[in-house]
């Protein structure tokens, strides 16, 4: 057994992580690798592809039943999916109530204490869009996860969380040894997709890993709640994931620290492949309506 | 080691400065505005005050909770109040600050019983409101006579921002109007306790005065009702002080909050004059009362004879001639009790030094009690004070006077090391490393146990326990027998 790769997927809220992450881990695991996938997101949705299922049951919630995370035991919270993939989530909160960030650092406590991460080769974590608060920050804090892929688009809030997200890292770098293995572009098919991709990852000092071409069979597979690997094996979006999976597995120790940019930066970027254009200082705050008075 | 006082300004400078050598050169420079000495006429003793502790040094302060369920709250007998949080918090602040009551604990009064909502880290993550709802049901099918509850919030409260606001209010629905207050006093909020007794006062006036229905209150007026306000009745303090109130023809209709009651606090805005003993932990509800329903509020004095004297004309100058008579009678009739009081012990106590270091309002209340006795205050401070704590100060110490804000342990030490006091008189954290190093001590906030030390009754109790600390034989025997020679 080689060494135990952990990685986690981060990125925008909406962009596509689950989906990307639990393609590309059914893919690794079609290259015979034992994956645990661990949910990091109070929506518990990271493992329903593997799973065919809404939502498993989460560690927190089984917590909260049970009276406390030390009455648990690792099979009540462990589900084995597609090719043996393993899979947890932690759970969370409803919206508005209590502290999700707490929940994730008490989740992967539970998981460690219990040996959950002993047999595999890869632990993936899957994220909440922004690095919120401390307890977001768990996976990649304590030498946990030990790259970093960031799904990410053409769209510009989608570089602003990429950009965030390697601020997250460059915090947690030299404590814990995070590194970022890259970037993985889900197309939007938004102008000059690749290019401004490619040079945000040059920005950040990292590589775009893959450009996920988008296809609509992704969606006819998440409708029967499966990835693209189970459901259309011979697709060529199903080859599209394993490449990805592929270049992440030959990407190992090759993680950067990144080199974050000011949003001023960020800015430019976008002048630059000239999908902003330049603009007037004195319209800045100005509504429509002052515009034309 | 003797010190020439008429030098005390000059010698205060010199020692604050040797003091404050063994810091690092940023903390020297924050502390050294928190050290002075009182020069005669000056307006305010000279130091800043009610800003942040440094971190790394020890201090005496607490936190915003203290303030709230430690003072103002607690006391407050007849209703329950929920330390909500993890244990410790609760743990820690059970059964109070020895303020006395009187009431069947556990029937219609709960003083010095701890309720906590003990959070587990499954209320950290899914939030605590069901469990606090489910408390307060628990609380009134166990103690139906309780008369209201109040939440008070430990830190985690606010970090992960459970409504109890919207908790407290359906409770409230539910049990027909119960006063069900939360108090927003998390830990982390503001440089001291102080802050909390601010958000207490301010908690009591959004959700029991603007609560109130006049037409309801029960309590039929009389030209002489007074309520009392800041004192806690830590040993009895406040029915020491009562009985002078009454004895000179005022009727007393609340005590805030010691011994007091929810009924006492919703009597209050009907009371004529406010009389305040804790400035800094009440007088923000004092200046609301006088705002909105024309109360005055006065300040008062009820430590030694002198002071209390003082005190009594001073309210009484607020009433007709029945009140002012009233209260030249009492005076007349304590006064030759303290005569005999100050005769015992005056003799045995002239000339000691005392160095303080208390909070609210004793680092100058009791400075009148130590000069009735012959005694000397040649250092005080305050743990949490304002500098209009400061200001009032100036009244009774005199110059010279060393005046240390929020003192650290080291700066207590050195300073009390270097003025060799006949007596220090701080707190339990304190106590031992004093009597350690040889120095009578007296605990002057629960009154080391003892007490009342407020009002006529108070003061020869407070004489008597001075006595007891300064000429205890003991003091003469801490030199071991080996260095003796």
């Amino acid at each position: 057994m080689g060494d135990l790769r952990q990685i986690a997927f981060y990125g925008k809220g909406g962009i596509g992580k689950s989906t990307t992450s639990q393609n590309t881990l059914a893919a690794l695991a079609e290259m015979g690798q034992r994956i645990l996938i661990v949910g990091c997101d109070p929506k518990a949705d990271s493992t329903r592809l593997i799973l065919h299922a809404k939502a498993q049951d989460t560690i927190l919630s089984l917590a909260a039943e049970a009276g406390t995370v030390e009455d648990l035991e690792l099979d009540e919270v462990m589900r084995t999916g597609y090719r043996d993939i393993r899979c947890v989530e932690s759970g969370g909160p409803e919206p508005g109530v209590g502290c999700a960030g707490r929940g994730v650092i008490t989740s992967i406590n539970f998981l460690e204490e219990e040996g959950a991460y002993e047999g595999i080769d890869y632990v993936s974590y899957d994220v909440l869009g922004d690095v919120v608060c401390g307890g977001f920050a768990m996976p990649i804090r304590e030498n946990k996860a030990q790259e970093i892929y960031i799904v990410m688009s053409g769209e510009m809030m989608a570089m602003y969380a990429a950009n965030n997200i390697s601020k997250g890292i460059l915090k947690y770098a030299n404590s814990g040894g995070v590194r970022l293995g890259g970037l993985v572009c889900n197309e939007r098919q938004t102008d000059k997709e690749l290019e401004l991709a490619e040079a945000l990852a040059a920005k950040l000092g990292t590589t775009l890993i893959h450009f996920v071409p988008r296809d609509n069979i992704v969606q006819h597979a998440e409708l029967r709640r499966m990835t693209v690997m189970e459901y259309a094996p011979e697709s060529k979006q199903a080859d599209e994931y394993r490449t990805l999976a592929q270049k992440i597995h030959a990407n190992a120790g090759k993680g950067i620290i990144p080199t974050p940019i000011t949003m001023d930066e960020l800015e430019d970027l976008l002048l630059e492949h000239g999908v902003m254009k330049q603009i007037d200082e004195s319209m800045v705050g100005k509504t429509a309506g002052e515009a034309v008075a | 080691m003797s010190v020439p006082v008429e030098n005390s300004n000059e010698r205060n400078q010199a020692l604050v400065e040797e003091v404050l050598a063994a810091y690092p050169a940023k903390a020297a420079k924050r502390r050294a505005k928190h050290l002075g000495s009182y020069e005669q006429g000056e307006s305010d003793c000279g130091v800043k005050s009610n800003a942040r502790s440094i971190p790394g040094v020890m201090t005496i302060r607490g936190c915003a909770y203290a303030g709230s369920k430690g003072v103002v709250w607690g006391p407050i007998k007849d209703m329950v109040h929920i330390s909500h949080g993890p244990v410790g918090c609760g743990q820690y602040s059970w059964a109070a600050r020895r303020n006395y009551y009187i009431g069947t604990t556990g029937v219609d009064t709960f003083v010095t019983m701890q309720f906590t909502s003990d959070f587990q880290e499954k209320d950290i993550v899914f939030g605590g409101d069901k469990k606090l709802a489910r408390i307060m049901d628990e609380i009134q099918e166990l103690f139906p006579l309780n008369h209201g509850i109040t939440v008070q919030s430990e830190c985690p409260i606010g970090l992960i921002g459970d409504d109890i606001e919207a908790v407290s209010k359906a409770k409230s629905k539910e049990y027909d109007g119960k006063t069900i207050v939360p108090v927003r006093c998390e830990g982390f909020r503001g440089v001291s306790q102080s802050l909390g007794h601010h958000i207490a006062n301010d908690s009591i006036r959004d959700w029991v005065f603007d609560k109130l229905d006049p037409e309801k209150s029960a309590l039929q007026s009389t030209p002489y009702d007074v309520a009392i306000i800041g004192d806690y009745n830590i040993g009895g303090d406040a029915w020491s002080s009562r009985i002078l109130l009454e004895e000179m023809g005022l009727r007393v209709v609340a005590q805030w909050s010691g011994d007091g009651s929810l009924a006492e606090l919703e009597a209050t805005p009907k009371a004529k004059l406010n009389v305040l003993h804790c400035y800094r932990s009440m007088n923000y509800i004092s200046r609301h009362m006088e705002e909105k329903y024309g109360i005055p509020w006065v300040e008062y004095n009820f430590f030694g004879p002198t002071k209390i004297a003082e005190s009594l004309r001073e309210i009484a100058s607020h009433f007709d001639d029945r009140i002012k008579e009233g209260a030249e009678r009492v005076i007349a009739k304590y006064q030759p009790l303290m005569q005999a009081v100050v005769d015992k012990y005056r003799p045995r106590l002239e000339g000691k030094k005392v160095m303080l270091f208390v909070g609210g309002l004793r680092p100058r209340h009791v400075i009148g009690a130590y000069e009735d006795l012959g005694m000397e205050v040649i250092g005080t401070g305050y743990e949490f004070g304002h500098n209009d704590d400061y200001q009032r100060t100036t009244h009774y110490v005199k110059d010279g006077t060393l005046i240390y804000d929020d003192v650290t342990g080291y700066e207590f030490e050195k300073f009390v090391d270097a003025l060799q006091p006949d007596l220090v008189a701080s707190g339990i954290k304190e106590k031992y490393v004093f009597q350690k190093m040889g120095f009578p001590f007296r605990q002057m906030h629960s009154w080391d146990y003892s007490g009342p030390y407020h009002g006529y009754d108070g003061f020869a109790i407070f004489a008597r326990d001075m006595d007891m600390a300064i000429n205890n034989p003991v003091w003469s025997m801490t030199t071991a027998p080996w260095q003796a020679a």
